[in-house]
């Protein structure tokens, strides 16, 4: 239903040649680290967009939370003093003090598919070694300003690529659905925290709604997610809280929601199950995580907590992350 | 002063400046493009290869940067002709060398019949005992040999080392093909050159000759490398991919029921045949280095109870020594009774007085190399070097004579490479690589040119600064 098929030949017995381990646990990171490395990009742009729009304060509440979202605000704070975009930029994308940079970050998946560049095709191997080539050449100074939307759209770019060629010329076999599940997994968690450092603006009690700063929160979060086209286009323009947290957490059809994520998890991990003739506690987190969305209205996750929701289902979704690692004997 | 001697003899042009038969066809072609064109596509060679990674580490720098070794466009091209006298000579060696590897572990005929001395291979720190009486799968030692060549005249190609133990640079050989038809798809239409596109599927498939009984039809092959910053690793994962097998680390193997398994996501499965990149010493803590984290504890008593095939078998660096290569005329006539066709480049063992004697009075004139060493490392080219470098050197020459073989500076034959200034001949030399089985020897046509790129050097090492070029035997 939502990543195509897995199998082309469902008698291929795959069982006869089961991958490594540590292959398995390099193209699951690769893949999460690429998929991060893209939303981060994607973060940025949407946070340098709104504070093009805003007052100083309001710019300085958006860059934080930026790094608040990205995990990296303890971090950031030990070595910066305030939150000014270039210094957000250039920490977020290239700093040596963050080892979570977007750079360090290609740097890594590019070392995963070094590692496993047996498990992987020519394709796949050369679009992560060029985008890498070309990240490094455009990340080996500070951004300006003037460039920033240049090297964030480079940054997808790459990205986008090295999706497209393991699409396009991976074999359907269990190193594939690794290389999905991480993908997945790693899309779920990074909308659910956008979502979640933003919780506020969606309750739908709140008072200020309808004002000029919702519509421009909003619009922020549905950039965030590259969903404001695709919310525009079902909603003929109108836009309330209640609708964008419907969209991005139970639209099965919107490729970030965490629906999505979890439906086109579940179908990777089923063909895991189906490879190795069983089914373990990957499965079972899987199903764990599941009961939060499947069957629930958004006004079911109004009811129980948007923000409660939220930081269940990121723990919920890093479990499955575990449990997949024990499972398939990532590194023992 | 001069690096070497004129060379005598240049691979595309006779002295008379007109071109070799080799070359004719591939000169036709030249002559049609335009100087931009070539550079152009110098450029393009440079991406290609960063595109797809082939880069190698080099051990002992601080930077750890990958690094491409220099491609160069011009081909070195072989005749047809000269290939089978070549491989007939190549083969022959091969055989010899299985046959020596065998004899030094068993009955060592050649040491009792007094033409080897026996100090050669008791003080070999490559000779293991753990190997004594024991037979790999197939009788077969070195499943994947590099035999190295030196030309100085139209008939001349001598033998300049044997690499038994672990030859590298087969993946040069077939990116280098690779590359050249990318860019110059018209220039293998213009010319016939034989493939060599088939050497993974010839290589896995005689590793699975090789494989020790009980392995079944399909025996799973896996490549051992030392990891992601070992230099080669770009060739161990090269030649993994291309031939279907598993790309393995010490940290995935475990010797369980007698067998050595490899943990994958459904568990622990055996491996049949492990064509290891990774030296003996580094093989088995618990047999050789035992803070070695790059092998496999006991994989060494599998081995010996012929539940895996390692290739090459452990020990074969034994024939790697260059005092031992001295005596190669003699082993290859004691093993195939017949002559030599390749003959060895002359060579002094400095353990005999007199040779050290000679060797000593002209050490601004030879080359002077340590038995064990390889990769160009800790050796001595007198006429390059310093009186102070020569002076050094002497010191450790006395001190460890054993140590030390000698031979002359080699006019090494040129071949022209790209410069900016247009084609420039260099130095070079030839590793065609061999793979044996308990059927025969087979060799793919053609190798692994290297080619030193500074002017008169005769180093073509890629560790000091040598290049590569595609290398070409004609099907004529």
């Amino acid at each position: 239903m939502t990543d195509g098929p897995n199998f082309i030949s469902p008698s291929y017995n795959t069982l006869e040649k089961p991958m490594l381990g540590r292959v398995a646990n390099g193209i699951f990171w690769m893949y999460r680290y690429l998929e991060r490395a893209e939303n981060t990009a994607r973060l940025l742009a949407a946070g340098h967009r709104m504070t093009l729009t805003r007052g100083a304060d309001e710019a300085t509440q958006e860059w934080r939370s930026i790094l608040v979202t990205l995990g990296l605000l303890q971090s950031y704070q030990a070595h910066h003093e305030g939150f000014v975009g270039a210094q957000v930029c250039e920490f977020v994308l290239r700093s040596r003090n963050n080892p979570e940079s977007v750079l360090s970050m290609f740097e890594r998946a590019r070392i995963s598919a070094r590692a496993c560049r047996s498990a992987i095709t020519r394709e796949v191997w050369e679009a992560i070694n060029e985008g890498w080539m070309a990240l490094r050449d455009m990340l080996a100074r500070p951004v300006r300003e003037t460039n920033l939307n240049q090297v964030l759209a480079a940054i997808r770019r790459e990205s986008t690529i090295a999706r497209g060629a393991t699409h396009g010329s991976m074999l359907r076999n269990e190193t594939y659905s690794f290389a999905r599940a991480g993908t997945f997994l790693e899309r779920a968690d990074n909308t659910a925290r956008i979502l979640d450092v933003k919780y506020y603006l969606l309750l739908p009690s709140l008072a200020y709604v309808g004002t000029a700063l919702d519509t421009g929160q909003w619009d922020n979060i549905l950039r965030s997610c590259s969903a404001e086209r695709a919310f525009s286009w079902l909603n003929a323009g109108r836009m309330d809280a209640r609708s964008i947290a419907e969209f991005l957490i139970l639209d099965e059809r919107f490729p970030r929601s965490l629906m999505f994520c979890h439906a086109a998890m579940r179908e990777n991990l089923n063909a895991l199950g189906r490879f190795h003739r069983r089914e373990g506690k990957a499965h079972e987190a899987l199903a764990a995580c599941d009961l939060m969305l499947s069957q629930r209205t958004v006004e079911d996750i109004f009811e129980q907590g948007l923000h409660q929701f939220l930081i269940e289902f990121i723990a919920c979704n890093a479990a499955v992350g575990s449990a997949i690692s024990e499972e398939y004997r990532f590194v023992s | 002063m001069s690096t070497a001697e004129p060379a005598k003899f240049d691979e595309m042009h006779a002295p008379d400046g007109s071109v070799r038969a080799a070359y004719r066809d591939y000169q036709r072609w030249l002559d049609q493009q335009d100087a931009s064109l070539m550079r152009r596509k110098g450029m393009e060679a440079e991406s290609f290869f960063r595109r797809t990674g082939i880069t190698f580490n080099v051990y002992g720098e601080t930077d750890a940067e990958e690094r491409l070794i220099p491609f160069d466009m011009v081909p070195r091209i072989i005749t047809g002709q000269e290939w089978r006298r070549l491989s007939r000579g190549i083969e022959q060696r091969v055989r010899a060398l299985n046959a020596f590897i065998h004899d030094l572990y068993h009955r060592q005929e050649i040491i009792r019949s007094g033409i080897l001395p026996e100090r050669l291979f008791r003080d070999n720190p490559a000779w293991l005992s753990q190997m004594v009486g024991f037979t790999p799968p197939g009788g077969v030692y070195t499943h994947i040999v590099g035999i190295d060549l030196v030309r100085t005249g139209p008939d001349e190609f001598m033998v300049l080392e044997d690499n038994a133990r672990t030859p590298s640079g087969v993946s040069y050989m077939l990116e280098n093909r690779e590359t050249m038809m990318a860019m110059f798809p018209e220039l293998f239409s213009a010319v016939k050159v034989r493939s060599v596109s088939n050497y993974p599927r010839r290589l896995a498939a005689s590793l699975a000759a090789c494989a020790p009984d009980g392995a079944g039809p399909k025996p799973t092959i896996a490549v051992l490398t030392p990891g992601i910053y070992n230099s080669a690793y770009f060739e161990h994962a090269f030649i993994a991919d291309q031939m279907g097998a598993e790309l393995v680390e010490g940290s995935d193997l475990r010797v369980f029921d007698g067998q050595v398994q490899m943990r994958t996501t459904d568990g622990f499965r055996p491996i049949d045949v492990l064509y290891r990149r990774v030296d003996d010493d580094y093989l088995d803590p618990l047999t050789f280095n035992p803070n070695s984290v790059l092998g496999v504890p006991g994989i060494m008593d599998v081995y010996r109870a012929g539940r895996i095939t390692i290739a090459n078998a452990p020990g074969t660096g034994v024939a790697d020594d260059k005092a031992i290569y001295s005596f190669m005329p003699e082993i290859v006539k004691f093993y195939t009774g017949e002559n030599a066709y390749l003959p060895n480049v002359q060579t002094w063992r400095c353990a005999d007085p007199d040779s050290l004697k000679y060797v000593l009075d002209r050490l601004d004139q030879l080359v002077v190399k340590e038995v064990h060493g390889s990769g160009g490392y800790g050796m001595l080219i007198g006429p390059t070097s310093s009186k102070k470098e020569i002076a050094a050197f002497r010191a450790k020459l006395v001190a460890r004579p054993d140590n030390y073989i000698a031979q002359p500076t080699l006019a090494l034959s040129t071949c022209p490479v790209f410069t900016r200034a247009g084609l420039a001949p260099r130095h070079l030399d030839l590793r065609p690589f061999v793979l044996c089985t308990p059927d025969g020897v087979e060799i793919t046509p053609g190798g692994l040119t290297r080619v030193a790129l500074k002017k008169g050097s005769l180093v073509v090492n890629s560790s000091q600064g040598g290049g590569t070029k595609d290398t070409w035997v004609l099907d004529d």
